[in-house]
């Protein structure tokens, strides 16, 4: 019923096997291994080769899930986000993660949803709160807040205190105001 | 009745589909309907938008968000230390787990070693969060199907649970237990023997709910052959946990990449044949069995390790002892620092954990200061909910209640 778990080699050797591994597999398109704290293999890797990066990773390394999508809000450095990608290997048991980083000004990045389905929620996810576009996305919309909402909660400059949809907020006003000269209006003819 | 032998009770084949779209009067007519966000059903706020074909479900959107808090925004603004609360508000019927994966995340960002006994104990918590979370499945999954009765049964099953985690942690629900470097407390022999006794009858309870399931007509019918998902599907859809192994993976990241010890224990990972309702039914009730076997090895390993170390000495990144800050003013001052301004080094980290639902984790950015640059939750639960679709086209309407509950998500999580 169950298969016993294959004896580990040591935490080094196997960051070894999984960069020796990627590297092969992206032999020849543009990246760069960086140093992480928590050891896990990282690349950076620029916007125009990811959708190569991901596809060659998936296919020729067996990188067969996305863990997830995000991004990180470096303001004031530029460029200013930093769009990562984390893939986990089943047949490996390791994982990889991606980085990309993109300036706010063309903050854009190419989906990976024709490779892993499972990644859309996570790009809408990213596009709601960073308002990073996944080029290619087939549903980009809001996933947690509103649709109409104007703005993007996780960039580094919205406040933590929140802001009110603007749409609602107005309707709301407008609804007092109507209230207060209907009731003048009612007192004016008495 | 195990997992290996239930094919022999029932025959089936793959892809058998009860869908009578030719004979339904109201084919053709496409209907939208709004299941949620307040219905039962939907295990919290999940809005799903249903195009119907008469009753075959041609299309649904799952709308989420409607419990959303903004609880990465507010890592950011409270800092490292105050944001272990809100972590027991994510998946909060197993808020313990979830403590745990923020720890340990943090842990392997600032390099801090976490003593053996409390390992032991935070596997103790895990495992028994994870007996109570599947309880909660099973007990919503039959109450949804309108068997009732179940619910009562699982959830008297989490009551001496919920009992052993008020004595020990002095809460119920959101506990708040876990410590940076440890837990807060050590476990007394009176509040373990809770556990024990209850462990000791756990396997015949369970015994007892697959008595009134495994083998009940109505309950098969109902989940055979529903919301089917192959090996490749789920990879490529990020389903994890119980949802990947109905699909025949041994995948289970205790046993993949193991934290806290697990290399230690000794239990089994069960799978599924067919990936569809009834195997992930099944596999999570042999994994509350297994849990019960990991509870009871974590019991005789606390009992080997009697008055050693549950919290590390590392005063740059864990609390003192509470009783320390009452007598001492250097502990005083450490509480005050590292409530307030934590700092960890610069750096990321994400370190995955086995949670009831899948794969729970937080990917940490740190740029030196006291303010978290970015805490990412990876939520099983929102890929759960991303799957309903997919396994939802070309079904009966009513499929969809066996579908919610048997993928298994927590909004808290889903909408964080």
């Amino acid at each position: 019923m169950t298969p016993q778990a294959p004896a580990r080699a040591a935490p080094a050797e196997r960051r070894a096997a999984t960069i020796a591994r990627v590297a092969g597999a992206l032999d020849g398109v543009l990246h760069e291994f960086v140093e992480t704290r928590d050891g896990m293999p990282t690349l950076i890797v620029p916007r125009d080769g990811l959708v190569e990066v991901l596809s060659r990773l998936k296919s020729r390394a067996s990188f067969e899930q996305a863990t997830f999508v995000t991004a990180v809000d470096h303001l004031p450095a530029t460029p200013r986000f930093e769009v990562v990608h984390q893939l986990w290997s089943l047949t490996h048991a390791d994982r990889v993660r991606l980085k990309t980083r993109i300036a706010v000004d063309a903050a854009w990045v190419p989906t990976c949803t024709h490779l892993w389905p499972g990644a859309a929620f996570m790009e809408r996810e990213c596009y709601d709160m960073f308002g990073i576009h996944f080029e290619g996305h087939h549903n980009l919309r809001r996933l947690l807040m509103p649709e109409e909402y104007e703005h993007h909660p996780l960039r580094k400059e919205f406040p933590h205190q929140g802001i009110e949809p603007d749409r609602l907020y107005r309707a709301w006003e407008k609804g007092r105001r109507e209230e207060f000269f209907e009731r003048r209006a009612k007192e004016d003819s008495k | 009745m195990s997992t290996s032998n239930r094919s022999q009770v029932f025959e089936y084949e793959r892809g058998a589909s009860g869908d009578t779209l030719a004979d339904d009067p109201l084919h053709g007519q496409l209907m939208t309907l709004n299941m949620g966000p307040q219905h039962p059903a939907t295990h919290g706020v999940l809005r799903l938008v249903v195009t119907l074909d008469g009753e075959t479900m041609r299309d649904v959107d799952a709308d989420v968000g409607y419990l959303h808090r903004g609880k990465e925004k507010s890592c950011e603004s409270l800092g490292w230390a105050k944001f272990f609360p809100h972590t027991d508000r994510l998946d909060y019927v197993q808020p313990l787990t979830n403590n745990i994966a923020y720890a340990l995340s943090i842990e392997r960002l600032a390099s801090i070693k976490v003593p053996e006994r409390a390992e032991i104990l935070r596997v103790l918590l895990m495992e028994v969060s994870r007996i109570a979370a599947h309880l909660i499945y099973l007990g919503t999954t039959c109450i949804d199907l309108g068997a009732i009765t179940m619910f009562f049964a699982t959830f008297k099953e989490r009551e001496t649970i919920y009992q052993f985690l008020d004595a020990y942690t002095g809460h119920r629900m959101n506990n708040t237990y876990v410590r940076i470097g440890g837990v807060y407390a050590d476990v007394d022999d009176e509040t373990a023997a809770i556990l024990r006794t209850w462990l000791n009858g756990f396997p015949a309870a369970v015994d007892n709910f697959e008595k009134f399931l495994t083998g009940n007509r109505i309950w098969y019918d109902r989940n055979r052959n529903i919301g089917i998902i192959d090996r490749e599907a789920a990879l490529a859809w990020s389903l994890n946990g119980p949802n990947l192994r109905a699909a025949g993976v041994a995948a289970d990241l205790r046993k993949l990449e193991p934290y806290s010890g697990y290399e230690r224990y000794d239990f089994e990972v069960p799978v599924g044949t067919v990936g569809d309702c009834y195997d992930r039914y099944l596999v999570r009730v042999e994994e509350m069995r297994q849990s019960a076997r990991i509870c009871n090895q974590a019991l005789d390993l606390l009992q080997q390790t009697k008055g050693g170390e549950f919290l590390a000495e590392d005063r740059r990144y864990v609390l003192p002892p509470k009783g320390d800050v009452h007598r001492s003013m250097e502990e005083l001052i450490f509480q005050f620092k590292i409530v307030t301004d934590l700092r960890l080094p610069k750096g990321e980290a994400y370190v995955p954990v086995e949670s009831s639902k899948g794969e729970l984790g937080f990917y940490l950015v740190s740029d030196g200061t006291a303010k978290p640059q970015r805490c990412h939750i990876r939520a099983p639960g929102l890929m759960n909910v991303q799957a309903i679709p997919m396994l939802a086209r070309g079904r009966l309407l009513s499929d969809m209640v066996s579908l919610i509950g048997s993928l298994d998500f927590v909004m808290g999580e889903v909408d964080r």
